[in-house]
């Protein structure tokens, strides 16, 4: 019983919309309706590029994989190192936290501080599937200055944390 | 938005061709992993549609233009930068309510501030890094975050 509700329970929100609209319809509600015509521009505006977008995310997955890239990833320094992890983070999904599992392993393959943290930076805001939908939603212009106004910041931002945190037995540990 | 929907349905349908024609194995594989992922997110989505209908409805765009507009100035962005760190909302949500704030009337640079904050400031996840980092280091990145968060949206603000 218990798992059937999990499974539903995100479709009741939904059930409870149609079920309001509909009445709002039957009984002339106005807001009812307003609501469903800002619902509706919404949902085009959705299905237009979404689906499209999960198309080319998922084609990527199968010709670059992730763990490709990983294996790949060590102690190189300089340029490559920081283009690198970039790649890598960029190939990732998911919220913020889910990132932290994958900066130990890089902490344990020898990777620098440095690199760890622009890997954090990259992977908070960088993530190609989150592009896609940012482009979709915000335009290519917005995207691409917030991209290039915050990648040099990542990148500062880890040189900071290594300068600072030399020397100082920093460590990430595994939960 | 027509074009940029436009933009997506020719890249993917390039891509895809393109793909089938290298590896038709891999391009049936990485469709079937794209329609999986369009799937687990669907239904969250439509919700979150819905709540955005709904709030559209209620609060004015006055009442957004106010707080967040151009005309804010950094009343707007220190809104948006505490409640970008605060709120804990998937990345693929944020972007509809995004969306609508500028279509309401908010400043690109507050919005850029409060996406910004909103994936790279973590109050809500800060013990669970603070395992992994230990305390000081997780605060220093998140303090870190923070500022940069502010000078993204600053100069996202001087360029569009």
């Amino acid at each position: 019983m218990k798992k059937v509700l999990t499974k539903y329970k995100q479709y009741i929100w939904l059930a409870v919309f149609l079920l309001a609209t509909a009445a709002s319809f039957l009984v002339g509600f106005n807001p009812g309706k307003v609501v469903f015509g800002n619902f509706t521009k919404f949902f085009i505006e959705m299905v237009s590029f979404i689906p499209f977008l999960f198309t080319i995310v998922g084609l990527f997955d199968v010709w670059f994989p992730k763990e490709k890239v990983e294996k790949h990833i060590g102690q190189e320094s300089g340029l490559k190192g920081i283009f690198l992890v970039i790649l890598l983070a960029m190939l990732q999904a998911g919220p913020l936290y889910g990132a932290f599992p994958v900066a130990y392993i890089l902490f344990k393959k020898g990777a620098s501080i440095k690199n760890i943290f622009i890997y954090l930076g990259a992977f908070s805001s960088l993530k190609i599937p989150m592009l896609g939908i940012e482009i979709g939603y915000l335009g290519l212009q917005f995207t691409l200055a917030r991209t290039l106004v915050s990648l040099p910041l990542f990148i500062a931002v880890g040189y900071f944390m290594e300068w600072h945190l030399k020397g100082r037995d920093f460590k990430v540990n595994q939960l | 938005m027509v074009n940029n929907a436009f933009i997506f349905i020719v890249v993917s349908f390039v891509l895809t061709m393109v793909s089938f024609v290298l590896d038709r194995r891999k391009t049936i594989m990485g469709l079937k992993k794209g329609w999986n992922m369009f799937r687990n997110i669907a239904i969250p989505f439509l919700n979150i549609l819905i709540l955005v209908s709904l709030v559209l409805h209620i609060v004015p765009p006055s009442l957004i233009v106010q707080y967040l507009g151009a005309g804010s100035g950094y009343h707007g962005m220190a809104i948006a930068a505490l409640v970008g760190s605060i709120t804990q909302i998937p990345g693929f949500i944020s972007y509809p309510i995004a969306a609508t704030l500028i279509q309401q009337g908010a400043s690109y640079m507050t919005i850029a501030t409060f996406m910004t904050t909103l994936m790279m400031v973590g109050i809500v996840t800060f013990p669970l890094e603070a395992k992994y980092f230990g305390k000081k280091v997780a605060a220093l990145r998140n303090v870190l975050s923070f500022v940069s968060a502010v000078i993204i949206g600053l100069l996202v603000g001087v360029f569009l």
